[in-house]
């Protein structure tokens, strides 16, 4: 208990479908959560769980430590964007805005006032008789955004928010939903296919796949230190690798191809302990370097495949019996660029490896 | 355009002669100052439609269907939204049984559905009158009902109501405040069309009506008197100016509803 919303042991079906496999979740007052995970992940089931919209099979939700069973969504303390926005069509933006304030028994003066702060608050002053059709797929967004702030709700669940506007304007929206978020201290649960947008702009995720939690965690461990190879292929990339465990007492000593005989740190090993083991790691973890160059531990390898992002070049290489891995580089000043078919050679950053037990 | 468009522009143009032309006799021979009903026209005179105001039995014959009229299309309205709302939004055992039952008045012939009201009536003892025909018009208009507002509610967007109740509205109030608004002019064009509906209707007012006529069985009544033929074709006349009327209306009430939610995403 103690944390705002708690989820705890919630289940969710439709018919033959576990939408929501047992799922337990401690969401911190101010926080911004996001779910994230594959589309059918049970993440908008979840929010929607959270919301009202949705009755779980078996399990609670408390809000604030209260439970919410059996209460409606229009007596929670949840406020919802909903990812086509449902701005209503035969309302202005104000009347929009003002919507739930009409069962708050505030007076006229009282409600401008509070209509026209939360228009400035998502920088829509001003805008206060256009008409919902008028309106911008940004704009909605943030009349969405203020008819839901302007009620001051303890939690505010975003469903999707960003998915339907350009890439330069979800970027833009990104970074104000974060500051807006800061700016008023209410916590924010958002739903996300985006791993980038969970990471960039949430202060824990929650990654969902088949309905169930995979892992709950701060953006940097989930990248970092991804608890399952799934975790990790799905929040950026990761090459793996087929290691052997050759001795144990408070590291792990493993052999593999390429990275030779390491030792990996206990906190780095993830998963059942057992003989077979897969190393992961990062693209940006292995750099290629120039021949001449006197380091130790490296490999040689051969580029078969090359993408060019701009910042980054990606560089897929075959190496010994590896057939792809795949090298993130920074194409900074003084960086050389390599082309397919180059022999080169690599060096990981062996401290950066991770272990998963197979 | 190919010569099998050409053709399909004669066939077009034909068919719409064949069905206007006997409706476009009626305003020639009201103003017609002969009372044989036949070429060629001997005058003009607005005579008929003078002498229409002053038949009591008209009055009254017109009173009657606009009662009628105006009852059961509100009738078939209320119930054809509530039965549209729940096939909608909910699922539920024996819906599409119900469903199809209720829109069959659609396909039986209207003397059947005359006939068996008039026998369930008479086995219940109910008197006839107006009532008993607003009865039956309400059972004729409700499938026309149910399919524009089976229409106007599967436009509505269901997050609008869900955003609604999200910001602390009750059910009732987000009827209320989102739903009725957005599907109103669904609700105008079913009022239009089941009155008109309901206003030209025969067979059923034929049989379910007692003493009270209605328009179109007092017209019928009157072609025993061959001396008031042209004014039956002035009151035709009227009456298909305002059919035309409340047609378009009732379809441009239609048009706005797909509009005006469409264009929402």
């Amino acid at each position: 208990m103690g944390k705002l919303v708690q989820v705890e042991n919630v289940f969710k079906s439709f018919g033959d479908v576990n939408a929501v496999n047992g799922v337990s979740l401690g969401i911190e007052e101010g926080q911004f959560y996001s779910l994230l995970g594959p589309s059918g992940c049970g993440k908008t089931t979840l929010l929607r769980l959270i919301a009202g919209f949705e009755k779980p099979t078996s399990g609670q939700v408390f809000i604030d430590n209260s439970s919410m069973e059996g209460i409606e969504p229009n007596l929670r303390p949840t406020n919802m964007v909903f990812q086509n926005y449902a701005i209503f069509p035969h309302l202005n933006v104000e009347e929009n805005v003002a919507y739930g304030l009409r069962n708050k028994r505030e007076n006229r003066t009282k409600q401008n006032k509070l209509v026209d702060e939360a228009l400035e608050l998502v920088g829509l002053s001003g805008l206060n008789k256009r008409s919902a059709n008028a309106l911008s797929g940004g704009q909605k967004q943030r009349v969405a955004l203020a008819r839901a702030l302007i009620l001051k709700p303890k939690v505010l669940l975003l469903d999707e928010p960003l998915s339907a506007l350009d890439k330069k304007l979800r970027e833009q929206m990104q970074s104000e939903l974060r500051h807006l978020q800061r700016a008023v201290g209410i916590t924010f649960i958002l739903v996300t296919h985006d791993q980038y947008e969970a990471l960039t702009m949430s202060d824990r995720v929650a990654v969902m796949f088949d309905g169930k939690v995979a892992q709950e965690a701060s953006p940097r461990d989930l990248y970092e230190l991804p608890t399952s190879q799934k975790v990790a292929s799905f929040i950026g990339e990761m090459t793996f690798i087929d290691g052997e465990i050759i001795g144990e007492n408070k590291n792990l000593k493993v052999k593999s191809e390429i990275f030779g005989q390491i030792t990996i740190d206990k906190s780095r090993v993830f998963g059942q302990s057992s003989k077979r083991i897969v190393l992961g790691i990062r693209p940006e973890k292995i750099a290629i370097v120039p021949k001449t160059s006197g380091s130790k531990n490296l490999v040689s390898g051969k580029i078969i495949d090359v993408s060019y992002f701009g910042e980054t070049t990606n560089y897929k290489v075959s190496c010994g019996t590896i057939e792809t891995l795949t090298i993130s580089s920074q194409n900074s000043v003084g960086q050389l660029s390599y082309s397919v078919g180059e022999e080169i050679q690599l060096k990981a950053d062996l401290d950066n490896i991770i272990a998963f037990s197979a | 355009m190919g010569r099998s468009g050409k053709f399909l522009k004669i066939f077009a143009v034909t068919y719409l002669i064949f069905l206007y032309a006997p409706a476009l006799l009626l305003p020639i021979f009201s103003f017609n100052s002969s009372q044989i009903i036949a070429f060629p026209l001997s005058g003009f005179t607005t005579g008929w439609f003078k002498a229409l105001l002053y038949q009591e039995t008209l009055h009254e014959a017109l009173k009657n269907s606009l009662i009628v009229a105006a009852s059961s299309s509100v009738f078939a309205t209320i119930l054809g939204t509530l039965a549209s709302r729940s096939s909608s939004r909910y699922n539920f055992p024996g819906k599409q049984f119900s469903l199809t039952f209720i829109l069959a008045p659609l396909v039986l012939p209207e003397i059947i559905v005359g006939v068996s009201l008039l026998i369930v009536l008479i086995q219940l003892g109910l008197p006839l009158n107006l009532w008993s025909v607003v009865l039956g018009h309400t059972l004729l208009i409700m499938p026309f009902s149910i399919l524009i507002m089976n229409s106007a509610f599967n436009n509505l967007d269901i997050s609008l109501e869900e955003a609604s109740l999200d910001l602390g509205e009750t059910p009732i109030g987000t009827f209320r405040r989102v739903i009725l608004p957005l599907v109103y002019p669904g609700i105008m064009a079913s009022l239009l069309l089941g009155f008109t509906l309901s206003l030209d209707e025969f067979i059923i007012a034929f049989f379910l009506t007692g003493t009270e006529t209605t328009l179109p069985v007092y017209i019928w009544s009157l072609f025993r008197f061959p001396k008031q033929l042209p004014t039956t074709m002035a009151l035709g006349t009227i009456l298909i100016l305002v059919s035309l009327i409340l047609l378009s209306l009732s379809e441009y009430f239609r048009r706005r509803a797909a509009k005006t939610q469409t264009s929402v995403l």
